[in-house]
């Protein structure tokens, strides 16, 4: 006698008591404070921020510790929470010339105006285990300086004064709005750097590298890296000027690319950018290669059908929130179909055996 | 500013737009079905079905035109507080209200482009009478036929024929409502 | 118990209106895909986002509501689902197809007529028929502008003449009003002619890939064919296990390692409604 399976409802409830078990892990082990992943996992969090388009640290460092540590939903949870979230205005563009940086270099030039700041950087860290840091041992810290109060300008102004990189010319569009409207193809500038600043990282890293590796060339410097804060402003209808709201911390890349010219432009230098909340600066930099491959079109260069160079390809698979789902989808039950293409499956192969039956006695 | 511009809204969004909705959508889904809307207390001209409509699908996103008569200092002022929708002329409009021969000619409407034929205007019509006889409406959404009085019959036709192109039309009268989408066939 | 810290039926009112006005574009287009923003939702893409927030854009607090995966009133992301309108919108939930006034479901079309009065809103993974012909959407998108469908009928074509059969089991596309090729979700094909003049208004959403579509009642659906090869609802060819049902479309359940197997509906609600009017099946206790 069959009875078909029930209790769907008292199975989820228990899977995700024990889910909740699990997230603790061993109860004679100190829970994590949210405070302590923000200050300690802080490059989690600043992924988190970036991928999840909303900088709240705090909230990004709950989602960490909800997630089990497991990033994409971690940026899944806040991405959730920011639709329900109202939405007041917008603010004006941020003015990362002003950028306080704390890191900000050129591989274009020795030196610039402004230096070439390190910063916190892994860069020349040998990546040794550093076996102290299991014994908790206490961080000495940091020699200081007086912050230099002198303005540090965008390299790539440097090149510009002499013609050699393309015009950025000034644009007060409204940008499109890919959280509110439905991703339209084909996608303007503007749409595409949206996309890329909240696309998955390693989906990121991977399309700029195979640029880097031929697939969509275009020879890229890092013209600057900067990372800092600047202050965020919004204009009040009712005050008639803006106020400073906050600060975020960005990171800010742009790429310094070859470029020989075409039947429209001139010989020159042009730019590719990435600009992604808080320090992320594998991401930025991806970004901005990813960004220069998908400009072929306006820059007049050939389309190599290089996967970075496919704008469709590339935006409709950078989220990783919509991939990982439905990816994971097909964890579903699926028996309806499975059941008609089985009976499809019985059938053919019916078909192809009374052929082979009938073949073999003629 | 007049208070009155203040008052008359829904009192409870969520589950008043919810039910006006429906209404509206089983309106659209069959055409030739006359439902009854309320909840607004809207001022003159504007109806109390067409004000519903305006409160259920109007926002920040959709441009309004209102066309003759319907334009009024306090028409104008009750939908730019309840809804906080811009107000356009018709080019641009996405939802247009009027009287019928206040919102002719039809061209002047967006009918949507053939890759994108859901960028079209929908025109709310006030009308004297909504009743289920005169005109023969046949398609999507009606089992053999159904009648409603339109006001004419060419200007549905033409539109009809533009179709997946077009325009598509809520009738209000009072607290009433009925819709013609452009899938409709009238004669 | 309505969770308080979120809007009725949880989406925002100006989400929902957006939502709304795409899904009186689609009554209006039968059969077109409407774009739409589709939100982040706190279940994942691919769960049925897509259903989720047409459903909440329809529903009423009057509303009695059902979901059904696979048919089934008890399967987990079904659950999942129900409880999520139980708690967000309070609403009355059911697992009477009769009863019910919005049946969301995933992958079936309830064997019982539907009515008048009733919304049956479909969980779309692809919502575009000719994704799997042509990958880029601008391709697609001119494609359904022009009406030019000649690749779908060379790939069913190809079937014919590969297999004898056209090699599409589930989200077998259909023709609506004669103009747009649609993708009716992945139900079975058995399920294709239900959608054809049927009573309820029946929606379909989208949500990761942010498209709307709908079907007003008594809209023509055609399921594609050719003449000498005509369209087949077809089904395993066995009476439910339980019930006896000859009619209704049924899962195949393994019973033990040796390969014992019985046939039993996949729509649960019905075969229970049979079982309760004395009807039984040839393994039924």
């Amino acid at each position: 006698m069959y009875v078909a399976v029930k209790g769907g409802e008292r199975a989820i409830e228990n899977a995700h008591a024990w889910l909740a078990e699990e997230r603790r892990g061993d109860p004679s082990v100190p829970e994590l404070t949210i405070a302590q992943i923000r200050e300690q996992l802080s490059l989690s969090v600043n992924r988190v921020m970036a991928e999840g388009s909303l900088y709240d640290p705090d909230l990004a460092a709950l989602a960490i510790k909800q997630a089990r540590g497991d990033l994409i939903e971690a940026v899944f949870l806040i991405r959730a929470y920011r639709t329900t979230l109202p939405r007041f205005g917008a603010s004006a563009p941020v003015a990362t010339a002003d950028m306080a940086c704390d890191r900000r270099v050129s591989a274009t030039f020795k030196d610039v105006p402004g230096g070439q700041v390190l910063g916190p950087t892994f860069d020349y860290t040998h990546r040794l285990l550093d076996f102290k840091l299991a014994a908790e041992g206490e961080t000495p810290p940091a020699p200081q300086r007086e912050a230099d109060p002198a303005p540090v300008p965008h390299v790539t102004g440097f090149l510009n004064q002499e013609g050699l990189i393309e015009e950025a010319p000034h644009d007060d569009t409204p940008p499109p709005d890919l959280t509110r409207e439905p991703l339209k193809m084909p996608a303007d500038r503007s749409l595409r750097l949206q996309a890329l600043s909240r696309a998955d990282e390693g989906f990121t890293l991977g399309l700029a590298y195979s640029t880097q590796r031929g697939y969509g060339r275009n020879h890229a410097f890092v013209g600057e890296l900067r990372i800092g804060t600047v202050p965020v402003e919004m204009e009040i209808p009712e005050l008639g000027f803006a106020i400073e709201i906050g600060e975020v911390t960005l990171t800010e890349c742009e790429t310094v690319n070859q470029f020989t010219g075409s039947k429209t432009e001139p010989p020159q230098f042009t730019r590719g950018y990435g600009l992604v909340f808080g320090q992320t600066e594998r991401k930025a930099i991806s970004m901005a290669l990813v960004d220069r491959a998908l400009r072929w079109e306006e820059l007049g260069e050939d389309d190599t059908g290089a996967p970075a160079q496919d704008a469709e390809f590339v935006l409709y698979h950078a989220d990783n929130i919509q991939a990982t789902g439905f990816l994971e989808h097909i964890k579903l039950p699926h028996y309806v179909d499975f059941q008609s293409e089985l009976e499809l499956v019985r059938k053919l192969r019916r078909d192809v055996q009374s052929t082979q039956t009938k073949e073999a006695a003629e | 500013m007049n208070t009155q511009v203040l008052d008359g809204g829904f009192a409870d969004p969520a589950p008043q737009a919810a039910r006006a909705f429906r209404a509206v959508m089983e309106a659209m889904a069959r055409p030739g079905t006359i439902h009854c809307l309320s909840g607004a207390t809207p001022p003159a001209p504007l109806s109390v079905a067409a004000a519903v409509a305006i409160l259920t699908l109007c926002d920040t996103d959709t441009p309004v035109y209102l066309a003759g008569d319907m334009d009024t200092p306090d028409v104008r002022a009750w939908i730019a507080f309840h809804t906080g929708a811009p107000f356009s002329g018709p080019a641009t409009c996405a939802f247009a209200l009027g009287r019928w021969d206040d919102l002719a000619p039809l061209s002047a409407y967006p009918i949507g482009s053939a890759d994108y034929p859901d960028r079209s205007a929908t025109l709310i019509v006030a009308v004297d009478a909504l009743e289920n006889s005169s005109q023969n409406l046949q398609g999507p959404g009606i089992q053999n036929t159904a009648r409603l009085s339109l006001p004419e019959i060419p200007a549905f036709q033409a539109n009809h024929a533009h179709f997946p192109c077009g325009l598509d039309f809520l009738f209000t009268c009072d607290d009433r409502i009925a819709g013609l989408p452009r899938s409709t066939e009238v004669s | 118990m309505t969770e308080q810290a979120y809007n009725f039926a949880y989406l925002d009112e100006q989400t929902k209106r957006m939502i709304r006005r795409a899904i009186l574009k689609g009554l209006a287009i039968p059969g077109y895909q409407v774009p739409f923003a589709s939100r982040e939702m706190p279940m994942p893409y691919g769960w049925g986002t897509g259903g989720v927030q047409v459903s909440a854009a329809v529903l009423c607090p009057e509303d009695r509501m059902k979901v059904i995966d696979q048919g089934a009133d008890d399967t987990t992301n079904a659950v999942s689902i129900r409880s999520f309108f139980e708690r967000t919108a309070g609403v009355e939930t059911t697992t009477s197809t009769a009863e019910a006034s919005v049946i969301q479901t995933r992958h079936r079309v309830p064997e019982m007529a539907l009515s008048e009065g009733q919304i049956l809103v479909y969980q779309v993974p692809i919502p575009e028929p000719l994704r799997f012909l042509e990958p880029r959407e601008s391709e697609t998108r001119k494609m359904h502008s022009l009406e030019e469908y000649g690749l779908m009928h060379v790939k069913l074509y190809e079937d014919i003449a590969r297999h004898g059969h056209i090699a599409t089991a589930y989200a077998y596309p259909v023709k609506v009003e004669g103009r747009y090729v649609m993708d009716p979700s992945p139900i079975p094909k058995f399920d294709n002619p239900k959608l054809s003049d049927c009573a309820a208004i029946q929606l379909f959403g989208a949500g990761r890939e942010q498209r709307i579509y709908a079907l007003p009642p008594y809209t023509s659906v055609v399921s594609l064919d050719f003449e000498d090869h005509p369209f087949e609802a077809s089904k395993p060819d066995h009476p439910c296990g339980l019930c006896g049902a000859e009619d209704s479309y049924l899962d195949e359940v393994i019973m033990d390692d040796a390969g014992g197997r019985m046939f039993v509906c996949s729509d649960t609600d019905f075969c229970e409604a049979r079982r309760l009017a004395g009807h039984k099946g040839k393994d039924a206790a």
